[in-house]
């Protein structure tokens, strides 16, 4: 008989594939309250995938370090199933479930196995119980790296809805800014109008603030940026929809929007652009 | 870095590692400005010198490092050097203070006679 | 030696920077730029920098100044096709290359020009 460290397990495994399934899913029944028929199936390959590396990646010997290459598959079934769990909004102790709940079967088979050498039991448990903590641990930090990835393409597609660049009129273009503007959201808004300006050739943009409650020098500096940018490109900028309490604020910042076309409405400053590209509108 | 085409290479070098660390349009371009403006000074004012890419990894960032020497003659005044429109050598003056805004982290070494050391950075959410 | 070529159409004279420029290029473009202005005693001048992926503060001086310099010479000089990033990048560089007329792209730039393409 072998002693390398794993050596019984990887027996255990091979022999008792059926059965530890089978307990995994009951284990998981009892403590994952959503499970159909299709998610049983597909608990049911996933355990029988993750049995099948581990018993190709445990007798390689690198128990203790699951970057190593031999973990290569192990890690990839891993973190795959644990990304699916967080889009499908299982909790984390759900999805580690699915780890740990290997264990107690284990156990029980490895002492059933082991109970005429009480030493070589302890070693293989205590083995197998640090394999699996190991394991579980990449579960939960698959599982966190994937709810973090959700996080941050939803903050990016809010980012994106916020400012919208619509099309008034041929050449004109409009950006009715909605919310408080901080660097980051300014930043979007800035990249976003410049290449609507690129892709519809527009040569006037205007940019409505009536719904920006306040404006600080940040902001300021940004909108007068992006209007400075826009003209290298050879667009210009009209800012309408000023509040009073901005024009205080602009003035007091000592902000200087001299160069910068401004109107009072949205309408004032189509009308302005409409006359600039050459278009009119007439009441008939 | 001894020529106009050694800038040219080394913008080039910068471009691959933004792209290949996942940095997005604006900030490549930002930093490839920021590098072409520090090796031209490295050229003009200290007469060659070199250029070193580093990547950089935190435990929440990635981020691109720059490094140019010089053993030319150094700066006497760092804070007049940095300031917009201020140039010793018939420029616009932006090369340093535009570089310094460019990125997100400046460093400036510098000592008469011995030379300058000049280091930029860029992070980015990884 | 390499150099960027100036193509004429009747009064205009356009330029196409596609290679990555450097400064010794940006200073022979400007002095083949200013002797071509005189020798076709033309009207305009179109830089198209649309393939240009950044702009230096060199590159911007070298535009501004053969902009300054044409004007001397009674041309216009319309500079089209900068790239979004780039606008960006100048702007928080400093530099907004005052007195220099711009477009979005080559069409554009011909009518500011006064001759419709």
């Amino acid at each position: 008989m072998t002693h390398a460290p794993g050596a019984q397990i990887v027996e255990i495994i091979k022999n008792n594939q059926k059965d530890l399934v089978g307990d995994l899913l009951a284990t998981m029944k009892k403590k994952v309250i959503r499970l159909d028929k299709s998610a049983e199936n597909e608990i049911i390959i996933q355990a029988t995938q993750l049995l099948g590396f581990l018993e190709i990646a445990i007798p390689q010997g690198q128990l203790s370090d699951l970057e190593t290459r031999a973990w290569d598959d192990t890690r990839q079934l891993l973190s795959d199933f644990s990304q699916t769990r967080a889009k499908e909004g299982f909790s984390p102790i759900e999805t580690a479930t699915f780890i740990f709940s290997f264990k107690e079967p284990l156990f029980t088979l490895l002492r059933t196995s082991l109970s005429n050498n009480p030493q070589l039991l302890a070693e293989e448990i205590a083995v197998t119980s640090l394999l699996f903590d190991e394991l579980g641990l990449l579960t939960i930090s698959s599982y966190q790296k994937a709810r973090e990835q959700i996080i941050l393409r939803q903050q990016q597609e809010l980012l994106e809805l916020s400012t919208p660049v619509v099309q008034l009129w041929q050449n004109i273009l409009a950006l009715p800014l909605i919310g408080t503007l901080d660097s980051a959201r300014t930043q979007v808004v800035m990249e976003n109008l410049l290449q609507k300006i690129v892709e519809t050739g527009a040569l006037i943009a205007i940019i409505d603030i009536t719904g920006v409650p306040t404006v600080d020098t940040l902001v300021a500096q940004h909108l007068l940026k992006t209007i400075a940018a826009a003209r290298l490109m050879g667009a210009d900028c009209i800012i309408s929809g000023i509040r009073p309490q901005i024009a205080q604020t602009i003035v007091h910042l000592g902000v200087n929007l001299e160069d910068v076309i401004t109107k009072a409405t949205l309408a004032d400053a189509f009308v302005v652009a409409l006359k600039t590209t050459g278009s009119s509108v007439t009441n008939s | 870095m001894r020529s106009d085409e050694d800038v040219v290479r080394l913008r080039k070098v910068v471009r691959e590692e933004l792209i290949s660390l996942g940095f997005g349009l604006v900030d490549q371009t930002k930093m490839i400005t920021a590098a072409s403006e520090l090796a031209r000074n490295t050229l003009k004012y200290g007469k060659g010198g070199e250029g070193h890419v580093l990547k950089l990894k935190d435990t929440v960032r990635i981020g691109l490092e720059l490094v140019f020497t010089d053993d030319g003659p150094g700066i006497p005044d760092i804070s007049l050097a940095l300031t917009d429109g201020y140039t010793s050598g018939g420029g616009l003056g932006l090369g340093l203070s535009g570089a310094k805004r460019l990125s997100d982290e400046f460093m400036i070494d510098t000592e008469s006679g011995v030379g300058t050391t000049v280091l930029i950075r860029k992070w980015k959410v990884s | 030696m390499e150099r960027i070529p100036i193509l004429r159409m009747g009064k205009l004279l356009l330029v196409t920077i596609q290679v990555d420029m450097h400064d010794r290029l940006a200073m022979t473009l400007q002095e083949d730029l200013t002797e071509r202005i005189v020798k076709e005693r033309a009207t305009g001048v179109l830089i198209d920098i649309s393939a240009l992926d950044i702009v230096d503060s060199f590159i911007g001086r070298m535009i501004s100044n053969t902009a300054a310099m044409a004007k001397i010479l009674d041309a216009k000089t319309v500079v089209v096709g900068m790239q979004p990033a780039v606008a960006i990048t100048l702007v928080e560089l400093g530099l907004t290359l005052e007195g220099v007329i711009t477009a979005l792209n080559v069409e554009r730039g011909i009518s500011l020009l006064g001759h419709n393409a």
